[in-house]
């Protein structure tokens, strides 16, 4: 928790606790105002003020989860894809047929869908076309462009380009040696950035595959989040939130990240504000506080407990704020 | 000791809470499968998670089976031999997900899997660190065809020289002379392994599971072999005058014990009583797992250094080192520095002379 917890204004006490015993919280996501914790094993978790109601979806654990606002998608060990409504109604949309591990997928426009087991990443277009792609290795994360119908895959060594509907057209590679295990492209897909085995970003300006080292983490970076323009990514992987430029043409080349938020913790998860430049940041210690990014100012919205913060997320207004942690207290923080 | 060290400090502390992996390897055929299957089914009331292959082909009998890929890559870290193994790092971060529904997790490698990146990811990946660590290295020998891989497969020779646990398989194959020369061409590889001689891998589960091999505080409790090694070894030859550079096929029987020397893969024991000089060995081990590293597949020691009550005690897996003080000396304790070598084409003079201008 950040050294100066104690003089902080706090928001913490208004937070309403949802649970504290169901088990990792491993993602969360909003249906309007209502949020959804996602359940390490078998179940979201509905939280609309006053009640909840756990919806079970897989049989077993939940390795990646995605939500749009109208419904939740998930990838379980079970070799299962679920689709979730607003209603908990679920479905499965999608099976592996050798029952591999669904563990990287991501939403696109018009109700797409991508996911992948093992080597082989998938398309599942709005229309419910299927596409299918096997990457050089095994996929570690999975991204939708803004536009264009297209899908950055991570894999070792590099990342791939795919357009999922351009048949026979071979996908375009930008290559950096080493693992990526995450992918993200800036809103206005002009840069690619990779999470490495290292504790490292490394980026790419797509038109011409300059290559960007973000380094200086004191862990490996597991959380990314684009700002609410777009402007900067923040990260976690370091005693502080990290945000790097991504405002001129050149992205964070040869520029140095704000370093916001300090604390005696490691940032665990990040998550940007959707309409102001404020992000909020959730720390290993089980603090959460909510950084205004133009001048560093600190809020606090969870006290530390010890507890690492393992999910982080807004509704679209930007009006609720729900916070999980490895150990499993869920709490929704109303503005 | 190296940067490595820094980060996985916490894997070998004694922390509870951590869920023990154990590492199972052996050439194909020997009999790893039979003893996986024979783990699960014991009556011992513990729920393992198990990562095998993607191409075994034995059923599992467990509720819990993930298939890995056996991935493995290099770290960008400008060491070539630090090689980590991918899909461990991302199937032991979505099993979390499911903590509390099992115990331990035991990998099964494939017949053909060098042990060394599987170990290198528990020391390299901070969150595998943090919630996992690496129990022991278990090494299943076929007791009939283990002799001729030795000589046509290296990998067969790593899992050997890797192994903490050993067990010699299908010993109701082979005769009792066959299986001592087996044995001693085991013990010429790796003579800190705990050896077992079973019959279609039947063996107590206690002696393949919970074996703390990589836990700092226990190198000497769990490894008797450790103390007396220089008796069975680098004495033993100095007493008769024996020279290891030159004869490798050289054999010579002791009281119907065997002794050989394998040809490319030994163990080198160094041991001093004079205190050591921490200033001039740090620098030096570190710089010799960096030249070295590469052949060097483990490593072990315990250290007296001067003017230091506490005994200082490390392991390491090629290039990566990992120590820290263990415990004060005891009262009467002989303050003796031992350090154990296991590897490839070894320089061992190189080595010793090294270490004794480690000598404060």
């Amino acid at each position: 928790m950040a050294a100066s917890a104690d003089t902080l204004p706090s928001l913490a006490d208004r937070a309403r606790i949802v649970t504290e015993a169901e088990g990792p919280i491993v993602g969360v996501h909003f249906f309007r105002q209502v949020p959804v914790f996602v359940l390490g094993e078998e179940a979201l978790l509905f939280a609309p003020a006053e009640k909840r109601t756990r919806v079970a979806i897989h049989a077993g654990g939940i390795l990646a989860s995605a939500g749009d606002g109208q419904r939740i998608v998930t990838g379980g060990d079970d070799g299962k894809l679920v689709a979730t409504d607003r209603d908990g109604g679920h479905e499965v949309i999608a099976t592996d047929d050798k029952k591999r591990w669904i563990d990287q997928l991501a939403l696109g426009p018009d109700g797409a869908v991508a996911w992948s087991a093992g080597k082989l990443a998938h398309v599942r277009t709005g229309k419910g076309e299927l596409r299918e792609y096997e990457a050089p290795s095994t996929v570690a994360g999975l991204a939708f462009f803004p536009k264009g119908f297209r899908v950055a895959i991570a894999h070792y060594n590099g990342a791939t380009l795919w357009f999922p509907n351009a048949a026979g057209a071979k996908p375009e590679t930008l290559e950096w040696k080493g693992s990526h295990l995450g992918v993200t492209v800036s809103p206005d897909g002009k840069f690619l950035v990779t999470t490495m085995q290292e504790q490292t970003l490394h980026g790419w300006r797509i038109a011409d595959a300059k290559h960007m080292r973000m380094s200086g983490y004191s862990a490996r970076v597991r959380s990314l989040s684009w700002t609410h323009d777009g402007s900067a990514l923040a990260t976690s992987g370091s005693e502080q939130l990290i945000l790097w430029p991504f405002d001129g043409k050149d992205g964070p080349m040869g520029r140095q990240p704000s370093l916001l938020a300090q604390s005696p913790a490691r940032c665990s998860v990040v998550a940007c504000h959707p309409k102001q430049p404020v992000a909020a940041a959730g720390f290993s210690d089980g603090s959460v506080l909510l950084v205004r990014l133009d001048d560093g100012a600190l809020i606090l919205a969870r006290e530390a407990d010890g507890e690492p913060v393992s999910a982080l997320g807004w509704d679209a207004s930007g009006q609720v704020l729900a916070m999980g942690t490895e150990e499993g207290s869920a709490a929704v923080l109303t503005l | 000791m190296t940067n490595a060290n820094s980060d996985t400090k916490s894997m070998t502390a004694p922390v509870s809470g951590k869920i023990p992996v154990t590492v199972l390897t052996g050439y194909l055929g020997a009999g790893k499968t039979t003893l996986l299957n024979r783990i699960l089914s014991e009556p011992h009331g513990q729920k393992y998670a198990v990562i095998v292959n993607e191409f075994g082909e034995i059923g599992i009998d467990n509720e819990l089976v993930v298939n890995a890929d056996e991935e493995v890559f290099e770290m960008n870290n400008g060491c070539i031999c630090c090689t980590v193994r991918g899909d461990l790092v991302r199937i032991i971060d979505g099993l979390m997900r499911r903590k509390g529904k099992f115990d331990a997790i035991i990998v099964e490698t494939t017949g053909l899997a060098d042990p060394a990146p599987v170990a290198q990811t528990f020391f390299m990946d901070e969150n595998v660190g943090a919630k996992t660590k690496l129990d022991a290295v278990v090494t299943v020998a076929d007791a009939k065809w283990l002799k001729d891989r030795l000589k046509d497969a290296p990998e067969a020779k790593n899992q050997i020289a890797f192994a903490d646990v050993i067990l010699i398989n299908k010993t109701d194959l082979v005769t009792p002379g066959e299986l001592a020369e087996v044995e001693a061409r085991i013990r010429a590889i790796n003579p800190y392994a705990k050896l077992h001689r079973t019959e279609r891998s039947k063996i107590d589960v206690a002696e393949v599971l919970g074996r703390n091999a990589f836990d700092l505080d226990r190198i000497l409790d769990i490894e008797p072999e450790f103390l007396t090694a220089d008796a069975h070894d680098h004495d033993h030859h100095h007493d008769h005058g024996h020279d290891h550079g030159h004869d490798h096929h050289h054999h010579h029987d002791h009281g119907g014990l065997k002794h050989y020397h394998d040809e490319d893969m030994q163990s080198i024991s160094l041991n001093t009583e004079k205190p050591l000089d921490p200033d001039k060995f740090f620098p030096w081990v570190q710089d010799l797992v960096a030249t070295e590293g590469k052949d060097i597949l483990r490593s072990k020691g315990i250290l007296s250094f001067k003017n230091d009550d506490e005994r200082f005690v490390f392991q390491g897996v090629h290039m990566i080192l990992d120590g820290d003080h263990q415990r004060k000396w005891k009262d009467g304790e002989k303050r003796v520095s031992r350090i154990v070598f296991i590897g490839r084409h070894l320089p061992e003079d190189k080595i010793r002379k090294g270490f004794e201008s480690c000598i404060a």
